[in-house]
């Protein structure tokens, strides 16, 4: 099985899916997710945030490896899909209908 | 009983001496009137299209569409370092000269000298036509007489302003005024790590601008990004802003900012206890060099004081949070019922894999509460061109509102003024 995220994360690697290097490509597989999937990846990663933080922190920010820097964007996915658990119980933004707001510009890492 | 003192005159808005009756929404919905914003805003004030760190070396450039303003323009670091801007077409046969695969959208890059894809002209780094494919078959072409149009530019902490009149003198200081005045030093030049995003809306560019430019709306519009119970108590105390100030066709409010961080962590949703960040930015301030606030920040001297939100009128608002981060907005209209809404959030770099967590969170927020704004305007404008009601009862928190309407019109009117007098001195003249 191919590992996507340091060893230490092995338990996250059924949500290494979310380790997008976009916001956009993260609210995307957000809003294409139901509110069972959103619970899954929140109920696994929220516990490691902590254990996450700590790990990353070893690094400076513009020496990451590859495999930290996924998992980096899993929590930054963690960020994006914590709207839907927390507050909005639906995918999308209520009362956003059709409007979207995308990033055209945003960090490297 | 107001939570915060007001003027002595009882309101911010007659201490300003604003009319507060009834407001017409009239310049928001009337194709006519845009078309006149067009010229006489657009095209007659100081408009601010990027940063310096989008320059960063000689050769730098980036494009605007300033569709309002009729034009694109390119701007560009030229081989002295200096700022340069220029219409963005070609002297030869008019093709836009700077753009990548789609002509209307924008683009930025490096290069020595920009090529028009058409004919091959070349044009140096300060305009100057330097080669004409098949020079020998033009009819007494002197290359002086054909370098790209230039566009005063200026540069004010680091923001890059253009401005397509070129009869209007008033130098951008001036133009920006006391309210700028107030926040020059302001370290925006430490805050380089740049989210942008960006939507296209279904309304008048001035509606957006009135969302931003009132907190009114805040605590029933955005309720549910709260946990409940907070939510209620938001609801329950409305908001009030510290201090507004109108400066000319400026203006700005000044905002308490109890979320960051919050006084009792049960207020906040797990995600921003656990990251201690939240709409409000990271809740721990970097260091960027700010010893003292600069003078026009925080206005009311106010222990609660978390953010300021200047208007620079036509379409620039700049907001300075009391914990070390700025965001900008950007309206640029399309039609007298859609534009472009630009948001940029400016952060210092992070330290580690934490503030840059703390940050995507801030930003994230942000993202969630504009597309509930965004939609609510497309609503507002759809009904407003109804017409069924044309008259609006506008509050004393909603005084920004008030002023840009007024500035708009008054602009418009002034430009129809200059228009009717155009021709009398024209014939005086011969």
């Amino acid at each position: 099985m191919p590992t996507a995220l340091p060893a230490e994360f092995a338990d996250l690697e059924p949500f290494a899916d979310w380790a997008v290097p976009t916001e956009r490509a993260r609210y995307d597989k957000r809003t294409a997710s139901t509110m069972d999937e959103l619970q899954a990846f929140y109920d696994a990663a929220f516990p490691r945030l902590e254990d996450a933080m700590v790990y990353l922190d070893r690094y400076s920010i513009d020496e990451l490896p590859d495999d930290a820097t996924r998992l980096l964007w899993l929590f930054c996915a963690l960020t994006t899909a914590s709207f839907p658990v927390e507050v909005w119980r639906q995918p999308r933004v209520p009362d956003s209908g059709s409007s979207s707001f995308d990033a055209v510009i945003e960090p490297r890492v | 009983m107001p939570h915060f003192a007001k003027p002595g005159e009882g309101s911010w808005t007659q201490h300003y001496g604003i009319d507060t009756g009834p407001v017409s929404y009239e310049d928001s919905i009337s194709p006519e009137h845009y078309e006149l914003e067009r010229d006489a805003i657009f095209r007659r004030t100081w408009l601010n299209v990027g940063r310096v760190e989008q320059l960063p070396r000689v050769g730098s450039y980036f494009t605007r569409e300033l569709d309002a303003a009729r034009t694109s323009v390119v701007v560009v670091r030229d081989s002295a370092g200096e700022v340069r801007a220029f219409h963005n077409m070609c002297r030869h046969r008019g093709n836009k000269l700077v753009w990548n695969d789609y002509p209307r959208e924008e683009t930025s890059g490096f290069c020595r000298q920009f090529t028009c894809k058409y004919h091959g002209w070349r044009y140096g780094l300060d305009g100057g036509l330097t080669f004409v494919q098949q020079e020998s078959e033009f009819f007494d072409l002197d290359k002086s007489d054909y370098g790209l149009v230039p566009v005063r530019v200026d540069v004010w902490e680091g923001f890059i302003f253009v401005h397509l009149d070129d009869q209007d003198a008033t130098p951008l200081s001036d133009y920006l005024g006391g309210l700028a005045a107030g926040i020059a030093g302001y370290p925006f030049d430490r805050m380089t790590q740049v989210h942008r995003y960006r939507a296209e809306v279904a309304s008048n560019w001035k509606l957006f601008i009135d969302a931003f430019a009132e907190f009114y709306h805040a605590p029933v519009l955005h309720a549910k990004q709260s946990v409940d119970e907070e939510s209620r108590k938001l609801q329950g105390f409305g908001f009030e802003a510290l201090a507004y100030q109108i400066d000319g066709p400026h203006g700005m409010v000044s905002s308490w900012g109890g979320m960051s961080p919050p006084k009792d962590l049960s207020m906040v949703k797990p995600i921003e206890r656990k990251l201690r960040s939240g709409l409000f930015g990271p809740w721990e301030a970097p260091d960027v060099g700010l010893d003292e606030l600069p003078p026009g920040l925080n206005p009311a001297r106010h222990r609660a004081w978390g953010m300021d939100s200047f208007l620079f009128f036509p379409n620039f608002m700049v907001l300075i949070w009391k914990t070390n981060w700025v965001l900008t907005y950007h309206y640029w209209p399309t039609s007298h019922n859609t534009h472009i809404f630009e948001g940029t959030v400016y952060f210092a770099p992070p330290k580690n894999a934490r503030e840059r967590l703390q940050q995507e969170l801030a930003v994230v927020t942000f993202k969630e509460y504009t597309l509930q704004d965004g939609n609510t305007l497309e609503a507002t404008q759809t009904m407003l061109e109804s017409r069924a009601v044309t008259e609006f009862p506008l509050n004393d928190q909603e005084i920004l509102l008030r002023h840009l309407h007024a500035t708009a019109r008054r602009y418009v009117s002034e430009h129809r003024q200059r228009q009717t007098e155009a021709p009398v001195r024209i014939s005086a003249a011969s």
